[in-house]
């Protein structure tokens, strides 16, 4: 894909229909809506226990139009192997499949699993959406918490350990297509889609999901909350190809025409950040610097 | 056409798989169990099974994976033992409760801690209430024959089915076994027609959240809260019974050996004393009661086969004219006695007439060899015992 796609280029069928049990302003609805598009009817999508599960819905209504089946919190990768070799051994692979996991689903509990489908390379697209803690049982830590947040069991001092940085694990998988992408740039999210249905193999995207209630920011905010994390090159947009970093969008102009924010900005919205140290937030930021530099130098800048 | 080979339970497990044209196998290697995925896998890359082997990093996964596939339209096959069968605990409350008819041979292995590779069935014991239905072998060709059975009693009610053996006394012993031919098998056990097919059309959401309470959907057709299909699932395996005799009995009239009975009797007919067992250990318990025959005792044995759902009518019938019995069980719900004494002497209450002194034995736990002798031994004092009136309140254990 190339060029800028422009809004008449998304196919008009929605595939989240108005009207879900999200809260207002949650991230992930945003760039699920694009993930849909770009995918089809002809999805098949796995969900652990999550916020996505309640988006889903309650028996027995659904706001979802593709089938859906719900899986163990730890079970997603081994659901959607499930699903490929069952499509493959009935002859049925003009199907997608889309695993659609959180934070505490793919970092923590559902790594064992992913690690193996990724390692076999089985026939799926796996999302990890990124609210950085366990939101759907009330914003406990997970190790996708960053350093600095506070969360219902770092209720006091704020967490203390970095955020794991799960797209090197899922590099040392050896896939086909990884990318970062974002809820804040739906247009990034449907291209890399497009271009990710039509490789095989298992196909890794880490989503940056802001969550309004979890990160405690007015619920208006989340565009600008996503967008702070990219133009802040904490949450670069990238693509994987075999082991080929490519940065994409936003990100890819900040690598060729400079413009990179500070992250306090971004930090002093959030709630979740109310207790961070000066120390910490500039332990945040450097980090923040050293990991844009690595990325830039694999990337070829 | 049927020829008879010499084959191991793992063995004969793998080959009822192949037979039942399994179409997904996701399975993570276990002692004993280790030669089913790896015959399996074999048969996969040598063409001789169309199927997909996914091999996954664990059990957890086998059972995912299987769970999916069954979803999506194909017959899924899995096996395990011991700790990987725990290790699945969550994900066999899954499957049973999404009514899937996937079917799972575990060769039966205590678990730890402390380690042992060997023989009891603790393991499957310990998933008795997970909704699976479990039949328990007691020979090589019951393994073969029950997997095949066990697709198509699975197939019609949808429920998954554990076919449980011996781990080494069967899983590595070869003993001779019949084997049906492909077309006869064909012929018992039809292509696997999912309950929901995939169509990009009339998208659903399976397995959401559900409600406690019944509720109406947004055309009013009222659909069951939590509770409600938990019902469903109870009230087929209550009813499963009946399914499972009329599929054991087809398979008779096709191959001969007949399961219609969940029970097995051995010298029942005029005994007054009677084991009852499952799995491998009906076999020593058929040995002793040669023994106690000789000593002018009539004694018998009853295997139990089909053990969930559990056959307590026939038991009851069974047994109410007995006088003693003995159950002899490798495995015990700690903290009390074994599961299957329990659920015998609860078949009994509340109804009046006749009913037998029950003794529990707990023998063989992590292979601990059950010697004929023992159970004589058990036989002998149980009698004595029904007689003076001394029945002690609690298991006994053999050989501790
Ligand atoms: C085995 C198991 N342990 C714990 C839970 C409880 N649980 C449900 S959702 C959840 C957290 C989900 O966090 P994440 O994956 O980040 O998704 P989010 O809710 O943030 O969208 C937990 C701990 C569970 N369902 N299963
Ligand atoms: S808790 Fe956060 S991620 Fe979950 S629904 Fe609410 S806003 Fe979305
Ligand atoms: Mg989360």
């Amino acid at each position: 894909m190339s060029g800028q796609s422009s809004i008449l280029d998304y196919p008009e069928q929605e595939f989240i229909l108005p009207g879900n049990r999200l809260c207002a302003g949650c991230g992930v609805t945003i760039a699920y809506r694009f993930i849909l598009k770009a995918l089809g009817k002809k999805t098949l999508i796995c969900v652990p226990a999550s916020c996505l599960t309640i988006l889903h819905g309650m028996y027995p209504k659904t706001p979802i139009m593709a089938t859906t089946v719900n899986n163990t919190f730890a079970g997603t990768a081994a659901a959607a192997s499930g699903f490929a070799a069952a499509l493959k051994a009935t002859g049925r692979e003009d199907w997608h499949v889309l695993a659609m996991a959180g934070d505490g689903g793919t970092f923590d509990m559902g790594i064992q699993g992913l690690s193996g489908a990724a390692e076999r390379g089985d026939n799926f697209i796996y999302v990890c959406y990124d609210n950085e803690a366990y939101m759907n049982t009330g914003t406990q830590r997970s190790s996708a918490t960053p350093a600095g947040a506070l969360t219902t069991t770092t209720p006091v001092r704020p967490k203390e350990q970095l955020k794991k940085d799960f797209m090197k694990i899922m590099d040392a998988h050896w896939l086909p297509y990884m990318a970062g992408i974002s809820s804040a740039y739906p247009a990034d999210v449907y291209k890399k889609f497009l271009k990710a249905r039509e490789i095989k193999g298992t196909r890794f995207f880490h989503l940056s999901a802001p969550c309004p209630t979890g990160w405690a920011y007015p619920t208006k905010d989340t565009v600008k909350i996503g967008r702070m994390m990219v133009e802040s090159c904490l949450f670069p947009l990238y693509e994987i190809e075999n082991g080929r970093l490519s940065l994409t969008g936003k990100s890819l102009s900040i690598a060729r025409s400079g413009g990179k924010k500070p992250i306090d900005e971004y930090l002093g919205l959030q709630g979740r950040f109310k207790k961070i140290t000066a120390e910490q937030a500039a332990a945040f930021q450097r980090h923040v610097d050293e990991q844009w530099e690595a990325l830039l130098a694999r990337a070829g800048f | 056409m049927e020829q008879t080979l010499i084959l191991t339970g793992a063995q004969a497990a793998a080959e009822a798989a192949r037979l039942s044209r399994v179409q997904v196998v996701a399975a993570y290697p276990i002692t004993p169990q280790s030669k089913i995925p790896e015959t399996l896998s074999g048969y996969v890359e040598r063409g001789l099974l169309k199927a997909e082997f996914v091999r996954v990093e664990s059990e957890h996964s086998a059972m995912g994976v299987c769970i999916a596939a069954s979803i999506a339209g194909a017959r899924a096959f899995t096996a395990t033992a011991s700790n990987g069968l725990a290790y699945m605990h969550e994900q066999l409350h899954w499957a049973a409760g999404s009514r899937l008819p996937i079917v799972m041979p575990v060769a039966n292995r205590g678990v730890g801690a402390p380690w042992t590779i060997l023989n009891d069935c603790q393991d499957t014991i310990s998933q008795r209430d997970t909704g699976w239905m479990q039949f328990y072998c007691m020979n090589n060709q019951e393994v073969l024959d029950l997997v095949i059975v066990a697709f198509k009693a699975a197939e019609r009610l949808l429920i998954p089915c554990m076919v449980c053996f011996d781990g080494f006394l069967l899983s590595h012993t070869f003993m001779p076994v019949a084997m049906p031919g492909q077309q006869e098998v064909d012929s018992f056990l039809p292509p696997y027609v999912p309950f929901h097919t995939l169509d990009p059309e009339n998208p659903v959401n399976i397995n959401p959240v559900v409600l406690s309470d019944t509720v109406a959907d947004p055309d009013g057709v009222p659909s069951p809260g939590y509770m409600g299909f938990r019902y469903r699932l109870q009230k087929s395996l209550e009813d499963g019974l009946a399914v499972i005799r009329q599929t054991g009995r087809e398979f008779g009239e096709l191959f001969g050996r007949s399961y219609e009975d969940p029970l097995f009797h051995y010298q029942t007919e005029d005994a007054d004393f009677l084991f009852v067992a499952m799995g491998a250990i009906v076999g020593e318990a058929s040995e002793a009661v040669d023994a106690l025959r000789g000593q002018g005792v009539k004694a018998g044995v009853l295997g139990v086969r089909v053990y969930r759902p559990f056959p307590a009518a026939e038991l009851y019938q069974a047994l109410r004219q007995r006088r003693v019995v003995a159950v002899v069980e490798k495995a015990i719900s700690y903290g009390y006695e074994g599961a299957l004494a329990s659920e015998l002497k609860a078949a009994f209450y509340g109804k009046s007439g006749p009913a037998p002194v029950i003794f529990n034995y707990i023998a063989g736990l992590g292979g601990k060899d059950v010697a004929t002798a023992d159970l004589v031994q058990a036989a002998s004092e149980s009698i004595a015992a029904a007689k003076s009136g001394t029945v002690p309140d609690r298991a006994q254990w053999i050989g501790c």
